[in-house]
């Protein structure tokens, strides 16, 4: 069904979904989910070796994404929707009793595209390892990608990753940060400041990249630049400048939509803003 | 009563690492995490003869937690091993998320567990893992009393799909469970029947159990025995079955009041068959440098200890 439509249509349309999702759910994150939403639609809808019809939880044979940053549900969950992994009227039920499409992803569901549970920060990148050496010993050259936040980063798990992923070669591993230099409590640089994210991944032995992470054709350029990096004996982490809130512009550049549910009467200005182009559930 | 043989002194560790080491031969997709002490909890055996197996993962155990969890969902059997307080209290959330939470089929095995790390003092002398472990939603919890037994729960415990915490030790102790043993998780084995008294023993203190009951039938005491190896999901029904005969019971463990085996079996007899009851366990504080035996002694877990339980819970029927 999204064959048909271009990048920028779906993004607008999964954007449309992640302000009404929140809306509806009266509660959510749509800041962070606001500033992946362009490069995840360019990894799941042309980049990502696999399926809705292929997709396992063991992941065998295919590429695997786990979200470490695990509160963007919203772009998530609506990222998989429109790929086809279950149905996009479902994304009415977000957050509510009884939801296969929890706060944060839950495997306790049956919910397709959830390979673990995510929410407690940190965490992801560790498992996303893991997948990734099972593959290396089962043969399977498929890739594992792993999406961080930038505020994410200040736990320490996240640097024993970084660590150990060097140290053993882990080379089919693409790391994403989602840099768009907000948290919870206000800009990063406020709350504990990351100065040289770049230089820091370097040092711990991984190749790094940079690209804009609200431009279709960089992105698509940088998952390419990636997998040239990788097979090579590091890990690779694209860093992805982004914009908190983007693409709504009372929301954009702001820590203060990081977690918090538009009311009605903003959710109708956020909508004027985004056009509706595959159809709203 | 029935008569225990120790067969000779052995570290529980070392069973689990005997076990470890089998099972990497036999099935190729057994894996293997250390944080930088792997001849401690003895995964040298496994690590030595399949290095691709095996994953150092250095002083860093909340990744090594997450690594395990990664490697568990994509269909290997991870065994994580460190030391308890390392892979219990240091990392609750990493469990409880990667592990518990999602499902994953991984092992955490936890060595130098308890007051018996002796001379290293109370950093490393978990009397909570127990407790904390057994907190966790669907967690399986098994602490095991000798060398053959950690062995035989080792093999159990990979047969077994779902995540399991597997506490063992350091020091050498009395070997003394038969080498053939089955392991049944859930199961309570029963080393001695009796009437007069329930005692409940878990890991090392099995031991000094063994020894009590003796003293104790020389007195005209007859003990109902019970090696409690699987504290979760706890045999409710040979606990029930003991103090329904017995009506009054002790809990011997290496491990705090709170949160152990003792509340744990309190809790049950509360709500189904209440009867007056005595702990031979830590009160509300930490351990101290010394040998294994003398801290038993100081912290009044060994056999006299159990013994004098025995008597004040005996006045209380």
């Amino acid at each position: 069904m999204t064959k048909e439509y271009s990048l920028e249509q779906i993004a607008l349309q999964i954007r449309r979904d992640i302000v009404r999702m929140v809306t509806n759910a009266e509660s959510g994150h749509p800041g962070g989910s606001l500033s992946s939403t362009d490069f995840l639609t360019v990894l799941f809808f042309k980049k990502l070796n696999c399926t809705p019809e292929t997709w396992t939880r063991e992941g065998k044979d295919q590429d695997m994404f786990f979200l470490s940053a695990g509160h963007i549900t919203p772009v998530y969950y609506s990222t998989l929707a429109r790929c086809g992994y279950f149905p996009v009227e479902e994304l009415s039920t977000f957050r509510k009793i009884g939801t296969r499409l929890q706060g944060h992803p839950s495997i306790r569901w049956g919910l397709p595209g959830v390979h673990q549970a995510a929410g407690s920060l940190g965490q992801g990148i560790s498992v996303a390892i893991g997948a990734a050496l099972a593959k290396k010993l089962n043969n399977d050259d498929n890739y594992v990608y792993v999406l961080l936040g930038d505020g994410e980063s200040q736990e320490g798990q996240v640097w024993e990753a970084a660590l150990f992923a060097s140290h053993h070669k882990v080379d089919n591993l693409i790391a994403i940060t989602d840099y768009n230099g907000q948290q919870i409590d206000g800009r990063v640089e406020d709350v504990l400041g990351f100065t040289h994210l770049k230089e820091k991944w370097e040092a711990f032995g991984w190749e790094v990249i940079e690209a804009d992470g609200h431009d279709m054709e960089k992105i698509e350029k940088a998952y390419d630049k990636a997998k040239d990096k990788s097979g090579k004996g590091k890990p690779v982490m694209i860093l992805f400048k982004t914009e908190m809130g983007h693409g709504v512009d009372f929301m954009a550049g702001t820590h203060k939509w990081h977690g918090k549910n538009p009311s009605q009467e903003q959710c109708a200005i956020a909508l004027a803003q985004l056009e509706e182009t595959i159809g709203d559930f | 009563m029935q008569q225990y043989i120790n067969t000779g002194n052995k570290d529980t560790r070392s069973g689990f690492g005997a076990a470890l080491s089998e099972l990497s031969d036999r099935n190729p997709n057994i894996v293997a995490l250390c944080a930088d002490l792997t001849g401690s909890v003895k995964m040298d055996g496994l690590a030595s003869k399949y290095p691709e197996r095996f994953f150092q993962c250095g002083i860093a155990e909340a990744n090594m937690i997450g690594v395990a969890a990664g490697l568990a969902l994509s269909g290997k059997i991870p065994f994580v091993g460190s030391f308890a307080n390392f892979v219990t209290a240091r990392v609750y959330d990493q469990i409880r998320q990667s592990i518990a939470y999602s499902k994953t089929n991984v092992k955490i095995a936890a060595s130098h567990s308890g007051l018996t790390v002796g001379e290293d003092g109370a950093t490393h002398q978990t009397l909570e893992d127990l407790g904390i472990m057994r907190i966790m939603p669907e967690m399986v919890v098994i602490n095991p009393c000798d060398y053959n037994q950690t062995k035989a729960a080792t093999f159990a415990v990979a047969e077994y799909v779902g995540p399991v915490y597997l506490r063992f030790g350091r020091p050498s102790v009395p070997n003394f469970t038969p080498e053939d043993q089955v392991f049944e998780i859930g199961k309570a084995v029963t080393l001695s029947e009796g009437s007069d008294v329930s005692i409940f023993a878990t890991g090392h203190l099995v031991w000094e159990a063994i020894q009590a009951a003796e003293i104790l039938e020389k007195e005209g005491i007859s003990v109902d025995l019970i090696n409690i190896h699987t504290i979760k999901p706890l045999d409710e029904e040979t606990v029930l079955k003991s103090v329904g005969k017995t009506k009054a019971a002790v809990v011997a463990e290496e491990h705090l009041v709170a949160g152990g085996l003792g509340e744990l079996i309190a809790g049950v007899l509360a709500r189904k068959a209440p009867a007056p009851m005595e702990f031979v366990e830590v009160d509300d504080r930490f351990g101290q440098s010394g040998k294994p035996k003398q801290l038993l002694e100081a912290y009044g877990l060994d056999a006299a200890n159990i013994v004098a339980a025995v008597k004040k819970v005996l006045a209380r029927k």
